[in-house]
């Protein structure tokens, strides 16, 4: 659940940046095609978001949300300092991981589509990454913990091996396993999108910069980066928004030692405390929407789509 | 308006005479089991009650059971306590039978989502275990208040049920079920011996540095670490189940530093990490539940929940009927509550370590050898197994803290849900966050 629900903020995110539509005669019939989208999202995103908005202002007692409008929620938020430590915690994690799974990501899609031949080989190996995806998250991320613990089958080799002679503990339940899953997770997120815009790279293109005397590297930085800008934008917003959005993940693998925004907001439903809840979700939706506007800002993924 | 509102009682009563005629050829033979008389049972077979509660004990044999023995279907529902008290508070038609935690007896209270019984309704209320019926142990000692008491939270003031009494009444806020004592697991292979953890303290021993966990459930996580500091002598509190600000902010204090310093391996949310964290031997020393401890060992581990000095942390739950209930539902309600206490419940919870509120009917459930071993703390005569039949313990083990009233009468302190809950859970997140 949480892990799918900032996808869906993304969007909706990325709907709201584009810029206004021009005037041209089909504009009503095209009002039409969008309103099915319109209608849903307003429902089913818009609807919910309002009553949070609201809750958030709310008084509360142990068993109660009172109807108020009272700031308190908001002056508990930013007068604490646990809310920078859990943002910063939740920025730290989205920071390395959007990092580590655009090399990635970036990597693969790069081979998928530069290095292999014939269509019909690169489509069975595209489909091979998604094979993990056959299983759910939990099972995946679950499947680490005895893989890195202290007496899981990674210490064992290590030590089998002789390279290590006690067992590492840093590798389970730490900011590291947090990663290792993360990653893990979310790698194919930025692969997918990637994959898509290289494939539609026009391979004369890089035969030209060739010609033109570009090195392998030079071609690239200049010609397949650039034109893969708008699959690393929209895989980053996967990943970001994945991450941002995550309670699971962090409390399964760091055992409860690392907590993430939602994790700490979760605590507080779990207590039936929901107006401080609702204040956090409103000020994690904004934060979250600014880091999508600020990637959008960058590459305008609805030009380049088009384009 | 009028009609709309008098239209279901007409129709809920036309509904059930047809069905009671429809019925009325075959004969159905319902059996009270405790002798208590049943409701009429050609109206009872068509009435459906949901019974939501913890996995624990929202156990779906136990509602099959029920259904078989009384006629009418219970449906079981396990699930979380969040959700329980939110369907509770805000949804409470979608509950018939509210299997109820102690600690969520203070969220519930004023509310009318749950009914007070009748003392005189309950018909096992007088083989209850005094612990209830007078806050005190079979050998007349009062039990401890800290935390919330059993004496605290089984009776109302009144019958508006808008208070809690603290002393014997005519309105029951539920009727006890289980109980049980809480105390550390162990893994008695890497802490260098059973005898060798003998106090709270010891779960904030620097020799376990890195092999320690907590659960990650702030009102018990909390408690459990005042414990350990109360017997290391860090400090004392004058009610470790209601802590003041300054007490949590004592508390929350250490913790933070031990946290910083790597002291705990890991912090547990389901019942299936804690096992796994013991059995995987990433943490030796934990808080745990009973339950938890016999499925490490029933994996071949060893694994020993130890009788502390300092005494154990105590819980109860018990059933309530919801509000909304009346007429045949609420009798209905109340059969099944009577059918809940008289053996065969019991008898099935004992074999995963739990007491019955009234332990004579359970004992007509149990095989003198199986009584023996959970409820007299005898070595077992004969393998023990658990409810579905797997081998639990081997013949000539013994239950660790002895018997029943060893255990369940050396309690410090009981599973609470304290006045500064709010700030609780803010210095909590500050904790885990650090």
């Amino acid at each position: 659940m949480a892990i799918v629900n900032p996808a869906a903020d993304a969007f909706a995110a990325s709907d709201r940046a584009e810029p206004e539509a021009v005037e041209y005669p089909g504009e009503r019939a095209s009002w039409l095609q969008v309103a099915p989208l319109v209608v849903v999202l307003l429902l089913f995103f818009g609807l919910p978001m309002l009553v949070v908005l609201a809750v958030s202002f709310f008084d509360f007692s142990r068993t109660e949300i009172i109807p108020a409008f009272i700031f308190d929620n908001y002056i508990d938020l930013f007068r604490s300092e646990v809310t920078l430590r859990l943002y910063a915690s939740s920025l730290k994690f989205a920071a390395i991981v959007w990092a580590v799974t655009l090399v990635l990501g970036f990597n693969i899609a790069y081979f998928l589509v530069f290095h292999v031949r014939g269509l019909l080989f690169q489509i069975g190996l595209f489909l091979l990454c998604t094979v993990p995806f056959l299983t759910s998250n939990i099972i995946r991320m679950i499947s680490w913990i005895p893989f890195l613990g202290r007496n899981g089958i990674f210490n064992q080799a290590l030590q089998g091996a002789g390279i290590t002679s006690q067992p590492l503990e840093f590798l389970l339940f730490s900011d590291f396993a947090v990663i290792v899953a993360y990653v893990h997770l979310f790698t194919l997120f930025m692969v997918v999108p990637i994959f898509n815009s290289m494939a539609r790279i026009d391979k004369s293109l890089l035969e030209a910069a060739r010609d033109a005397g570009a090195g392998r590297f030079r071609v690239v930085a200049e010609v397949v980066w650039p034109l893969s800008r708008t699959g690393i934008a929209l895989g980053s917003i996967f990943v970001v928004t994945l991450v941002m959005g995550d309670s699971f993940v962090v409390r399964t693998m760091s055992g409860g030692q690392s907590a993430s925004v939602v994790s700490a907001l979760q605590n507080e439903v779990a207590a039936l405390q929901y107006p401080p809840a609702a204040a956090s979700a409103v000020i994690m939706v904004i934060i979250v929407t600014l880091m999508v506007a600020g990637i959008l800002r960058v590459v305008d993924v609805r030009k380049e789509l088009a384009g | 308006m009028t009609r709309s509102s008098s239209e279901p009682k007409n129709k809920f009563s036309r509904r059930t005479l047809l069905k009671g005629a429809a019925a009325g050829g075959a004969v159905v033979a319902t059996q009270g089991v405790g002798g208590f008389p049943t409701v009429w049972a050609q109206n009872t077979k068509d009435v459906t009650l949901v019974h939501a509660g913890g996995s624990y004990a929202a156990i779906k044999e136990i509602g099959d059971q029920a259904t078989k023995d009384l006629g009418f279907k219970i449906v079981m529902q396990a699930i979380t306590d969040d959700v329980q008290l939110n369907r509770s508070l805000t949804q409470p038609q979608t509950i018939d039978i509210n299997n109820i935690d102690s600690t969520k007896l203070p969220y519930l209270l004023g509310k009318g989502a749950i009914a007070p019984i009748p003392v005189a309704k309950y018909k096992l209320w007088s083989e209850t275990v005094p612990l209830f019926t007078k806050g005190a142990y079979p050998n007349g000692t009062m039990a401890s208040t800290q935390g919330l008491a059993p004496i605290e939270a089984m009776f109302y003031a009144d019958k508006d049920a808008k208070k809690l009494a603290g002393k014997p009444t005519e309105f029951l806020t539920m009727i006890p079920t289980i109980y049980n004592a809480d105390t550390l697991g162990i893994r008695p292979d890497l802490v260098g011996g059973r005898d060798k953890i003998t106090s709270w303290k010891d779960l904030l021993d620097p020799k376990f540095k890195g092999k320690t966990a907590l659960v990650d459930y702030a009102p018990v996580g909390v408690m459990d670490v005042a414990m350990a500091l109360e017997s290391r002598g860090d400090f004392k509190y004058a009610d470790k189940g209601n802590m003041t600000k300054d007490e949590i902010d004592k508390t929350i204090k250490i913790m933070i530093d031990l946290k910083k310093g790597g002291h705990f391996r890991s912090f547990w949310s389901t019942f299936d990490q804690s096992v796994n964290l013991m059995a995987s031997g990433e943490v030796v020393v934990q808080s745990m539940w009973s339950p938890a401890v016999t499925a490490v060992r029933s994996r071949g581990i060893d694994c020993y929940y130890v009788p502390l000095k300092e005494g154990y942390r105590g819980w109860f739950v018990g059933l309530a009927p919801m509000a909304h209930l009346s007429g045949l539902k609420l009798d209905c309600a109340y059969e099944y509550m009577n059918w809940f206490n008289s053996g065969w419940q019991g008898g099935f919870i004992a074999k995963q370590g739990y007491y019955s509120a009234v332990p004579a009917t359970a004992k007509k459930f149990l095989t003198p050898e199986e009584w023996d071993y959970w409820y007299d703390g005898k070595p077992a005569a004969v393998d023990i197994k658990d409810p579905y039949g797997t081998l639990m313990e081997k013949k000539g083990s013994t239950r660790d803290g002895g018997a029943i009233w060893d255990r369940m009468g050396n309690i410090a302190c009981w599973n609470t849900v304290m006045d500064e809950d709010r700030y609780l859970t803010r210095r909590w997140n500050e904790f885990v966050s650090s």
